[in-house]
């Protein structure tokens, strides 16, 4: 945005035309910027500040990464940049043996939260919309995991999970040599475990969006269903659950974001080994260290970066539609 | 690169160290090194200061640091400046960190990461600062403080030894002696599992304990030289040598604590200590664990098993930490007698008091104050004919950390896939080494 536009703007146009003082040629050229040499600075100052930060910490670095990504890096000095094209790509896809697993395990990151927790908090949510009694203990009770940090919660689970002196493994003693479970390096179990762990904070996230949802559902609705004879599930079937579309599509979004950007919770249970490995935690192993790889990493989120657009532009294109629609 | 420092435990990072590792990314990203915002004050030009930038973050050795530098203000009149960051933390932004306004001496390690930051002329040379402290240092020492180029860059205060360490009462109880070799060894495993005993108490969660598991078996079976080469790059890893040492590994892992994947070293630790294992690999950091001074009395170690003879015991894995140069510091003079102090047996000694969890890395320190347990390693480490570091300082980092640490997971879960392992792990190896 530059001061120019602004001075277009109708709020601007009614003030009164100021710096009469100054020249008359100047006067004579520039009838129509009615705004103070002060209050252009300030206008520019205001707009031009965020735009500044936006387009270097957003734009410049996103653009720098993708540049990166085809060329090899550590990280020290510009002249050891190289540009090798495609290399870094062609060795992600076929020579690392932790990528396919990592974005395998995004999907299933994400068709997990899709599948369970988000079912689960819109039955929580439809329950406690009923005004059950207690129904603010239940809701602060299931909310609680949201609103602990991530990094956070995987240290709560690493303390049940724990292979030797672990809540599960000590109530089932499977914490002996022989029967031994190991829910954090065990290849087969730990994302599961790990996913445990992000549904359970997932359910109170998805449950107060749809309480929300649920709050706006006009009551005469849920009266006129009643009068049809329409039982319970009917109703939500189909008066309910209709209604809470614009709900649905928030929880489409958030739930995406989710699963590509999952990585605390991971990176303090096991740093992303055997099992666990994820596109975020690549990016880092790569990126973060003495000696970089950093055009390695860039490529990775590159990956990253392409997988969120292709999810992302479909939705925005169908938002902006609607609302030039309106 | 999570290996702990002089012994001391690494914290699991904590979510700032990681926010600010991420932040240190990003401006990389950009292609901003402005990470040195703790670099060297206004005051360094001052004749009379010297700033260091340390990763001693831990209390411990912070507090025997200060210890030193108290005593060299003393002799020498000139203050040093210490700047302490968070250990892991200073790790991963070294290399912005060096590249912006570093203070004129950092912490560092010897070996293959000294010398990588030595040959991307991010540190100053300092032979006239051995010419007057060679003296104080074993000959495996000299070569560990050298750059590719034959000059010096590091001055070394303390080290710690590798070895299987044990309980002396366990030992006696059952009435087992010291394996001095491969198939000793092997023996003992199996009377240890037949007395209910866990062999070799095993973690791996931080992924670079396996790590020494592999340098221990792969320098006595094929030697020093040929260790060096493979870390360095220059021998295939598909060599039928490599997968030999794997072959033994896979041999002993049986004899391994059950779920290692998902314990860290220092659970590991406890089953040593409550007596359940019999045995465990690791750095002489594991005395940390033994918090009873009676238990701490009872632990003792000895030098992995001879596998070849052509090699014996002769090399000892001794990650040793000590000082490097920046680039260009401000207080050239002071720089140097700082160095030099710190190259003397005084000041380990004076370090050793505050942090006696490492030994001292020079030969003429007094060893009177040293515990048994010390004055063994100290022993060790003298009588060793060459000294290695450990796989993630005698490597470049990228590879162990990228490469190494998943890829030695990946063979302990399945020791039957190492063929393909290999070949991955090659193909890899040569992908990075190529970017130089």
């Amino acid at each position: 945005m530059t001061t120019d536009t602004t001075t277009k703007s109708p709020e601007a146009a009614s003030v009164p035309p100021p710096g009469a003082a100054s020249a008359p040629k100047r006067a004579a050229r520039g009838r129509r910027r009615l705004l103070t040499r002060r209050d252009r600075f300030t206008l520019a100052l205001m707009a031009g500040v965020p735009t500044v930060l936006h387009v270097a910490l957003v734009w410049v670095t996103a653009l720098a990464s993708i540049a990166l990504a085809f060329t090899t890096w550590d990280g020290i000095g510009f002249d050891s940049i190289r540009w090798v094209g495609l290399q870094n790509f062609e060795q992600l896809f076929n020579d690392n043996p932790q990528f396919w697993p990592a974005v395998q395990h995004n999907i299933i990151w994400f068709v997990v939260l899709i599948l369970i927790p988000t079912p689960l908090g819109l039955f929580l949510a439809v329950q406690l919309d009923k005004r059950i009694r207690f129904s603010r203990v239940y809701q602060t009770a299931f909310f609680l995991p949201v609103v602990i940090s991530m990094a956070c919660i995987g240290f709560v689970w690493q303390l049940v999970y724990n292979p030797d002196t672990g809540l599960i493994n000590s109530l089932i003693g499977a914490n002996t040599p022989g029967h031994y479970i190991d829910w954090i390096g065990d290849p087969d179990l730990n994302l599961w475990a790990v996913l445990v762990a992000a549904s359970w904070r997932h359910t109170g996230y998805m449950m107060i969006l749809y309480l929300a949802g649920l709050k706006g559902v006009d009551p005469s609705l849920r009266e006129a269903s009643a009068l049809d004879g329409a039982n319970e599930w009917q109703t939500f079937k189909n008066v309910i659950f209709p209604t809470l579309r614009p709900t649905n599509t928030v929880v489409l979004v958030v739930t995406i974001i989710e699963a590509l950007r999952a990585f605390d919770l991971v990176f303090v249970f096991n740093k992303g080994a055997q099992g666990t490995e994820l596109l975020s935690i690549l990016v880092t192993n790569n990126i973060i260290g003495e000696s970089s790889r950093i055009g390695y990493g860039s490529a990775i989120a590159v990956v990253l970066l392409v997988i969120s657009l292709v999810v992302i532009v479909p939705y925005l294109v169908a938002t902006f539609r609607k609302e030039r629609r309106s | 690169m999570h290996l702990p420092l002089s012994g001391l435990s690494a914290p699991t990072p904590s979510r700032r160290t990681l926010i600010r590792g991420i932040g240190g990314a990003v401006a990389l990203g950009a292609g901003v090194p402005l990470l040195s915002a703790c670099g060297g004050s206004g005051t360094a030009s001052d004749p009379k200061t010297v700033t260091v930038g340390s990763n001693a973050s831990d209390a411990v050795p912070k507090k025997a640091f200060a210890d030193v530098y108290a005593d060299f203000k003393k002799q020498s009149g000139i203050t040093v400046d210490v700047n302490t960051k968070d250990h892991n933390t200073f790790q991963e932004q070294i290399n912005s960190y060096l590249q912006g306004t570093p203070d004129d001496v950092f912490n560092w390690f010897a070996g293959y990461r000294m010398q990588f930051f030595a040959a991307k002329k991010l540190a100053s040379p300092i032979d006239d600062v051995w010419a007057k402290i060679g003296d104080n240092f074993p000959e495996a020492m000299k070569k560990l403080s050298k750059g590719e180029d034959g000059k010096y860059y590091f001055v070394p205060m303390t080290t710690y030894p590798w070895a299987v360490f044990y309980r002396k009462s366990v030992f006696q109880q059952y009435g087992y002696t010291v394996p001095t070799t491969w198939d000793e060894l092997i023996a003992l495993c199996k009377q240890m599992k037949k007395d209910k005993l866990v062999p070799i108490a095993f973690g791996d969660k931080d992924a670079w304990p396996a790590m020494g598991t592999f340098d221990q078996i792969n320098f006595r079976l094929n030697g020093y030289d040929f260790h060096v080469q493979l870390m360095a790059g220059k021998t295939s890893w598909t060599d039928a040598k490599v997968k030999a040492a794997f072959d033994h590994w896979a041999e002993l892992l049986p004899y391994h604590q059950d779920g290692f994947m998902g314990r860290t070293w220092q659970d590991a630790a406890q089953t040593l200590v409550a007596k359940k294992a019999g045995m465990y690999l690791l750095g002489t950091f594991v005395a940390q664990q033994f918090t009873n001074k009676d238990d701490l009395d009872d632990l003792d170690f000895f030098p992995f098993p001879e596998i070849n003879s052509a090699y014996g015991q002769d090399t000892v894995e001794a990650p040793t930490d000590g000082l490097m140069v920046s680039k260009a510091p401000k207080n050239h003079a002071g720089v140097l007698k700082l160095l030099e102090y710190m190259g003397s047996p005084a000041a380990e000694e004076l370090y050793l008091k505050g942090d006696p969890s490492v030994v001292a890395a020079s030969a003429k320190a007094d060893t009177s104050a040293y515990s048994a347990l010390q004055k063994k390693a100290f022993d060790m480490i003298g009588g060793a004919k060459t000294l290695t570091q450990f796989m993630d300082r005698d490597s470049r980092p990228d590879f162990t950390s990228t490469v190494m640490q998943p890829g030695l997971q990946k063979f302990l879960q399945n020791p039957k896939g190492v063929d393909s392992l290999l070949a991955s792990i090659e193909r890899q190896k040569k992908q990075i080494f190529a970017t130089s």
